[in-house]
């Protein structure tokens, strides 16, 4: 073998060894995050455009007249607004499907299956899907509706023949969150269910020949014991739905308006479509405070579960 | 196809046949087991509002992609003219699925995104690998930190960070190669089956390692021959992970690669089949329909052992 070139002794050293085995891993994410990442704050405080690429130092205008910007501020808004509404109803049903699937049950294979379904299908195919069932003229679920007479002369929901899911503001951003949910959920219920299984068997053991019931084990036991699992499920989700542009990205590119722009999205579309990659760096770079909060609040979480 | 044309043109009836056919073959199965006595009726009364919250969510799920199964078929008259979409009114044709593949660069994105993806979990695997050994097993509390330090990295999502790779990509000269793909996408792999791996090789136990260096194996040797082996089940389930995150991400193939055969799936498919404001609709439904399928199985297949992983990293981490 190669390694028999070397000096034995260094190979039977257990930190020799770490470091070797750790460094290039982390040499190659150091150097292909962590200098994109200065290079976006560079990118923040200068004019560089897609035209003109010297980067000059401009201060913290491109930050000021983000922060100025009407759009950016509404932007930002819809951005927490749908990532805290959509974490409500991910952790709601992820709860439910995790009890659900550490259980033995007839057809628990097929079931799974179709369950992890909007997991495992990439975002942007997924959306695909949604778009046609959110069409303004040929949406399914539409049609439903028009069959149970709650559309159509004399709905009850609309006289209209459509709702038009991603032609109205409010719809379009019920829409997006709904989407949402549906594709995220599962993630979230695989990590509860990493937690739930965790859970020592001889708690669960003890608990029955106590006597306790299905709901006083659930609420008494497994809930508190999986609270801090709960709390990385929470984040790993926030994080992904924050970072996200995809969705919206095929649904709507943010319209009606401005109803459903997103930080990535707009950031996208001023930097890239729009050529100008300093602004669009500056835009992204005010998710980054949130994310690293976020990451704090995770971190000690993880911590102190990990002390009990 | 005659038998095609049967299962969509009465696929509801089809459907709901299967479903209380499965349902009543269960209870009757049961019945025989336990016997039709009062107890084991009440049994199965108590237990079926579980089976109904089961179903109720798989309808969710499943829902557009029951629409995107049904539209691979339809003929476009009876897709556009006085919308009907549950059911055939018109032959199910095949057509679209031809167009897809002939027609189309469809099959150029699954070619793409194949070489990314295999040779990303190539780098992947070469760089987690001793890396996620070396988090286990090797280093204190320094490794610990470097740990966190990875996990840090989850937080610049492709969002912030797709403005200065874009620049490097072009400084490289790799703009419209999947190269740039392949360059970049280690970069969110890595760390991810870093930590996955790192649970993984915990379960290995420590004792068959210290027989390995005291029958004079060295580190290095130990980690190839013993953990390695060991920890197989483990590393496949990183594969097929790490595979399909390359699958799904969308936003730097989307920035880094503007040439329409080298373009990938999650890329290709919602922006080359959309021609302005005309939409194929049927090849777009089929063409995601397609790739979920295979991916949904993965998932199912492995998701035990992901499960598995993130208890030994995370939890008892």
């Amino acid at each position: 073998m190669a390694n028999l070139a070397l000096p034995a002794f260094p190979l039977d050293n257990r930190r020799f060894v770490g470091l070797l085995f750790l460094a290039p891993a982390l040499i190659y994410i150091l150097l292909l995050v962590g200098f994109p990442f200065l290079l976006a704050i560079a990118f923040g405080f200068s004019d560089v455009t897609v035209g003109n690429t010297d980067l000059s130092f401009v201060g913290l205008r491109n930050f000021e007249a983000v922060w100025e910007n009407d759009i950016f501020r509404q932007v930002f808004e819809t951005t927490i607004r749908f990532t805290l509404i959509s974490q409500v109803f991910i952790l709601l049903f992820a709860n439910i499907l995790a009890i659900i699937f550490t259980q033995e049950f007839t057809g628990k294979w097929f079931a799974r299956f179709i369950f992890i379904l909007p997991w495992a299908t990439p975002v942007s195919l997924a959306m695909i899907g949604w778009l046609w069932m959110l069409d303004t003229k040929y949406s399914p679920i539409d049609y439903l509706l028009l069959q149970t007479g709650f559309l159509g002369p004399g709905g009850l929901l609309s006289k209209d023949r459509n709702l038009f899911w991603l032609a109205s503001p409010d719809l379009a951003q019920i829409s997006v969150i709904f989407v949402q949910v549906w594709r995220m959920t599962p993630l979230a219920t695989v990590i509860l269910m990493a937690g739930l299984s965790s859970i020592p068997t001889d708690i669960l053991d003890q608990a029955e020949v106590d006597g306790s019931r299905f709901m006083r084990t659930l609420l008494q036991i497994k809930l508190p014991l999986i609270l801090p699992i709960m709390v990385i499920a929470l984040l790993f989700s926030m994080i992904t739905m924050f970072g996200d542009m995809t969705v919206v990205y095929v649904l709507t590119r943010g319209g009606p308006v401005d109803y459903t722009r997103v930080l990535g999205l707009y950031s996208f579309q001023v930097g890239i479509e729009g050529g100008n990659l300093a602004q669009g760096a500056a835009i992204s770079l005010f998710a980054f405070p949130l994310l690293l909060a976020m990451a704090i609040f995770m971190l000690r979480t993880a911590s102190r579960a990990e002390v009990r | 196809m005659a038998l095609l044309t049967w299962i969509l043109t009465n696929f509801w009836t089809l459907l709901l046949f299967l479903l209380v056919l499965l349902i009543g073959l269960r209870i009757a199965w049961r019945l025989r087991k336990y016997g039709a006595t009062r107890e084991e009726f009440s049994y199965i009364l108590r237990r079926s509002p579980f089976y109904f919250v089961v179903l109720i969510f798989c309808f969710f799920a499943v829902s557009p992609f029951l629409i995107m199964f049904l539209h691979t078929f339809k003929a476009d008259g009876d897709l556009y003219r006085r919308p009907q979409p549950f059911i055939f009114r018109q032959e199910p044709t095949i057509e679209h699925l031809d167009a897809l593949f002939n027609n189309t660069a469809y099959l150029d994105f699954i070619r793409n995104s194949i070489v990314v993806g295999v040779a990303v979990v190539l780098i992947t695997l070469v760089l987690s690998l001793p890396a996620a050994y070396a988090l286990a097993r090797l280093t204190g509390r320094w490794g610990e930190r470097a740990g966190i330090l990875m996990f840090l990295v989850y937080l610049l999502p492709p969002t912030l960070l797709f403005i200065p790779m874009f620049r490097i990509v072009v400084l490289l000269g790799l703009k419209d190669s999947p190269m740039s793909l392949i360059v970049v996408y280690p970069t969110f792999t890595v760390p991810f089956s870093m930590w996955l791996l790192q649970g993984f090789f915990k379960a290995v136990p420590p004792e068959l390692e210290e027989a390995a260096l005291v029958d004079g194996y060295n580190r290095v040797e130990a980690f190839l021959r013993v953990v390695l082996p060991l920890s197989l089940p483990g590393i496949i389930s990183t594969v097929v992970f790490t595979f399909t995150l390359t699958l799904h991400e969308f936003i730097y193939g989307l920035v880094f690669i503007a040439d329409t055969r080298q373009r990938t799936l999650s890329v290709g498919v919602p922006t080359e089949l959309i021609l302005g404001d005309v939409y194929f609709w049927q090849p777009l439904l089929a063409a995601a329909l397609i790739i979920a399928i295979p991916v949904g199985l993965a998932y199912n297949l492995f998701l035990d052992s992901l499960v598995q992983g993130f208890t030994m990293g995370a939890v008892k981490g």
